[in-house]
């Protein structure tokens, strides 16, 4: 790691937020797809079979 | 998904993109890819971050946060002309996935916005001496944070979406007076930030080897947006088809009954 310099509590918490904001729209955006995903396919499942034409 | 959707050959991308069956289908194959892409442009963008780029003269390693700073920054600008374009969808073509655009892309604005004020106090205070200045940008920028948490409270507010959808849509062009308000501040009012420094009419004035990880930092954040968006797009098809078919067990429940 490179050194940061006098300021390098400020640079530090700078990316500290980046990385924590970023991680959590990840993991959030990425549940709640799943989430939605899966009660679909159970929805999805439950639905009785449309009789062919 | 159990959508009826039409054949891709029978259709115009207009309604490609319209139809959330189809939307379903075309942006499936895109999310992988576009991750794949972002997570190694992070990686290049990183790695200039702290090891490919000097300190600058005057700053020094404060820099560095610029690279963080600026990409969101610019994000939280972008993602509400994202908005303003879906709100004029909505609005005007009641296109189908304007308003899924529109609601998809909120908390990521917000999210981005409260990021860019948060890396903006942590640069100030070395740089300016303090944390928060009640300058045009600034300001204005906070004003933003506050338009979208205000719109994302009112979709919430709504049971059924496509009313909301138009009551958003409004309100989203009305707080858009609020973009150039942010963009010309440092021209218009006395302010701790600087002008424009690279998309200038006479070129960037920022030095290449500063320019670069700048350039692929926000390169990366653009591309993450992209792909967040996409996936929070299809989660709310996702979610409206859940609804639909939820209405409709009960209704046949109560038929039944």
């Amino acid at each position: 790691m490179i050194a940061l310099g006098q300021h390098w509590e400020f640079i530090a918490a700078a990316y500290l937020g980046s990385v924590l904001v970023v991680g959590g729209l990840i993991v959030w955006t990425a549940l709640s797809a799943r989430a939605a995903g899966a009660r679909l396919a159970t929805l999805d499942a439950a639905r009785p079979a449309r009789k062919p034409q | 998904m159990a959508q009826t959707q039409p054949k891709p050959a029978q259709v115009g991308w207009f309604t490609r993109i319209a139809h959330p069956g189809l939307f379903m289908g075309w942006s499936r194959r895109l999310v992988v890819p576009l991750a794949a892409i972002t997570a190694l442009i992070f990686a290049v963008g990183l790695y200039y971050c702290f090891w490919g780029s000097p300190a600058d003269y005057q700053m020094g390693d404060t820099v560095r946060m610029m690279y963080v700073h600026v990409p969101t920054a610019w994000l939280s600008q972008f993602c509400y002309a994202v908005m303003f374009c879906s709100a004029i969808g909505t609005l005007v073509w009641r296109h189908p996935m304007a308003d899924v655009s529109q609601k998809a892309a909120a908390p990521l604005g917000a999210a981005f916005t409260a990021l860019a004020l948060f890396t903006g106090s942590m640069w100030g205070r070395p740089t300016w001496g303090t944390f928060w200045e009640w300058d045009g940008r600034m300001t204005s920028t906070l004003v933003l944070l506050f338009i979208y948490l205000g719109l994302i409270a009112l979709w919430r507010a709504f049971d059924d979406q496509l009313k909301a959808a138009r009551i958003v849509a409004v309100l989203t062009l009305v707080g858009a007076i609020n973009i150039p308000i942010i963009k010309f501040s440092v021209d218009w009012w006395q302010t701790l930030h600087q002008p424009a420094s690279v998309f200038r009419a006479d070129g960037p004035t920022v030095d290449g080897s500063i320019l670069i990880p700048l350039l692929l930092m926000t390169l990366a954040f653009s591309l993450l947006f992209l792909t967040l968006h996409l996936v929070r797009m299809r989660t709310e098809v996702m979610k409206r088809r859940i609804r639909s078919l939820q209405i409709a067990q009960a209704r046949a429940a109560g038929g039944a009954a």
